[in-house]
């Protein structure tokens, strides 16, 4: 009833091939933005804005960029922390040594040099698939945290190898405050996961499914692997290298290369199959599942127990409901929680006359 | 001259030891295709119980079959809860399931036994042999002795007995080896059991080693690379796999190490391992994967 296109006539070519070419979805976009844009500002604390949605809008960037290379391209990657950090200690380099550089031009800069380095590992994928490759991706964790952590000239010589992200001014203003900080995030996030969004259904996000679909079959009707496959690992890289940028800036100010460790790598894996491979909605809902569990269960703990519980104990309970929660839902909906969403909407286009 | 064949040495008895990690992840991969991620946690979980088990006044002996018969329990639960439900799904999302697994074991041993770390000692001596001006640990040789004599016993289990050959069956083609009359689910619950020895095995070597503690599960790390290297699907690459990356890991971090600030250990293994793939994708001994449109 609500969720209906009958009667939505397309006219003309711009509006069939428009982004949300149905009204109800365009409206409930514009009401998301609205909402994260106007109503979560004004009705969330510092707590809220700093701690908990800047870093969920920070990692489902990160979910983005890692649900373009394996989620799209079908390329499985357990190296996305490493290309954050590089994100992370380019934009931080870049500030420190062409100082003056503006903002939003340094995190593009970040990210490019992550994408740069995206293509250095991804030329592996040309030869080996599957898990080989996810193997071989852990290659570039663990090299680029090394070489993070030892060639001093990345954290500026700094003695524990730790860097401090510079102010983020653009334009005069200053981003100091939580706020202000969350509102620079999500319009950064927005706009690029409007360009993901775009990106998917033009000729590159065409070739990248093929290309996951079967590669020698799309070999063969003429796609350009090579180009294929290393586009999805540049624009990946991209996307985590300016995730892994605002990390440092705006979420946690200072980090070194373990900020970026293997465990990072497989939480943004954790979300993109939670919420949905291939699907830009999925990495959100992934992102929202995977920042919000812990504290759920934790807070669900002291409701049930009180402080009567261990605190050893209760991290134990948490990996094991965890863990417990991931193979639920893996059973219950294999391909992610946004799949339940497109069930929902077919639902809802015959609801309330299913018959 | 001889400083080398020492680290040499020392480095091939430190691979036998990852073989004996990879090992587990083959033998899951082999019948099932699914990369086994919690096979360190596994490791972690047997080697845990055990010493848990001993520490509280069990005898050696009754404590390793607890162990192991836990162990087989264990291995039943996950084929009727995890796998069972997950057949036919892409090997992706088995993988993520094992992912979740991992998780759950780390957080049953530690939340049943403690997190402490524990020390542990099998009554091997750990003495230092002198062989001409070499020096070698007593400890390796009997980890290197019981991880053949293992590898030996897995061979004749897999070539000889009825049901080592319904598990190539079953690694062969799923749906032949049921059109056969293979009982599928059997054989996994039966191939997870054997991962679930292989594991009590490693994780008292290892745990001997460096102690019964959270960082074993990280010896699953040092496994991979000997998977990729060796091939997913073959026992010897395994072995073999294990070797090169041992002696070579050790080379390189006394012969290259210094000249880039050491502490390249941790990575030169994936390298070497990338190196090697990009020559032969397949691994060592891995199966050439034909592709068919």
């Amino acid at each position: 009833m609500i969720y209906r296109e009958c009667g939505q006539f397309k006219t003309s070519y711009g509006s069939d091939q428009a982004i949300f070419p149905i009204p109800q979805d365009r409206w409930g976009v514009m009401l998301a933005l609205l909402i994260a844009f106007m109503v979560i500002p004004a009705i969330a604390n510092e707590y809220w804005l700093g701690v908990i949605l800047t870093p969920f809008l920070i990692l489902a960037l990160a979910a983005l960029g890692l649900n373009i290379l394996t989620g799209y391209c079908g390329q499985l990657s357990l190296g996305s922390a490493a290309f954050m950090a590089v994100g992370a200690f380019a934009a931080y380099n870049f500030e420190l040594r062409l100082p003056g550089i503006p903002l939003l031009l340094d995190f593009v800069l970040a990210g490019l040099v992550a994408a740069g380095v995206g293509i250095i590992f991804g030329i592996p994928s040309l030869r080996i698939k599957g898990f080989y490759l996810a193997v071989a991706t852990l290659a570039a964790q663990f090299f680029i945290e090394w070489s993070l952590t030892k060639f001093g000239w990345f954290s500026n010589y700094s003695s524990s190898g730790v860097i401090t992200a510079q102010k983020m001014v653009i334009l005069g203003y200053d981003f100091d405050t939580p706020l202000r900080k969350y509102l620079l995030v999500l319009s950064i996030v927005s706009v690029l996961a409007l360009m993901a969004k775009n990106l998917v259904r033009s000729e590159t996000g065409r070739a990248w499914m093929a290309v996951r679909d079967m590669d020698v079959a799309a070999e063969v009707i003429g796609i350009r692997i090579m180009k294929t496959k290393l586009m999805a690992f540049a624009v990946s890289s991209f996307y985590c290298g300016v995730a892994g940028a605002l990390w440092a800036f705006a979420y946690l100010g200072t980090v070194d290369a373990q900020t970026f460790d293997l465990h990072r790598s497989f939480q943004i894996l954790f979300m993109i199959i939670v919420g949905g491979m291939g699907s830009i909605l999925g990495s959100f809902i992934g992102a929202a599942f995977i920042v919000l569990m812990p504290i759920f269960i934790n807070l669900s703990a002291h409701a049930l127990f009180g402080n009567a519980i261990r605190p050893d104990l209760l991290s134990n309970m948490e990996l094991i409901v965890f863990g417990g929660l991931i193979i639920f839902f893996l059973i219950v909906e294999p391909l992610g929680l946004a799949r339940l969403w497109q069930i929902a909407k077919e639902k809802l286009r015959l609801w309330p006359f299913p018959h | 001259m001889s400083f080398f064949f020492e680290v040499l040495i020392g480095g091939l008895l430190a691979g036998v030891m990852y073989s004996l990690v990879a090992l587990g992840f083959v033998l899951i991969f082999k019948a099932s295709g699914v990369l086994n991620f919690a096979q360190g946690s596994m490791v972690l979980f047997a080697a845990l119980t055990f010493v848990s088990l001993t520490e509280r006044g069990i005898n050696f002996w009754l404590a390793l079959l607890a162990t192991l018969a836990i162990m087989v329990v264990l291995a039943i639960l996950t084929e009727r809860i995890v796998l069972r439900p997950l057949v036919n799904q892409p090997a992706i999302t088995l993988f993520m399931a094992t992912i979740g697994l991992s998780f759950l074991l780390e957080g049953l041993a530690q939340g049943l036994w403690g997190s402490q770390p524990h020390g542990l000692n099998l009554g091997i001596p750990d003495d230092v042999l002198v062989i001409g001006d070499m020096f070698i640990s007593t400890f390796d040789l009997y980890a290197a002795g019981i991880a053949a004599v293992l590898v030996g016993a897995l061979a004749v289990f897999f070539n000889k007995t009825r049901v080592g050959r319904a598990l190539r069956a079953v690694a062969d083609d799923h749906q032949a080896a049921l059109a056969v009359g293979i009982p599928l689910k059997h054989i996994w619950a039966i191939v997870w059991a054997v991962a679930g020895f292989v594991a009590l095995v490693a994780g008292l070597l290892w745990g001997a080693r460096q102690g019964v503690q959270f960082a074993l599960t990280l010896v699953a790390l040092k496994a991979l690379p000997v998977l990729i290297l060796g091939g997913f699907t073959s026992v010897p690459g395994a072995i073999v796999g294990g070797l090169i990356i041992g002696a070579s890991e050790k080379l390189a971090e006394v012969y290259i190490g210094p000249y880039v600030g050491g502490g390249i250990e941790n990575w030169f293994p994936y390298m070497l391992a990338l190196m090697f793939l990009l020559i032969r994708p397949e691994g060592l001994f891995g199966e050439v994967h034909i592709d068919r449109v």
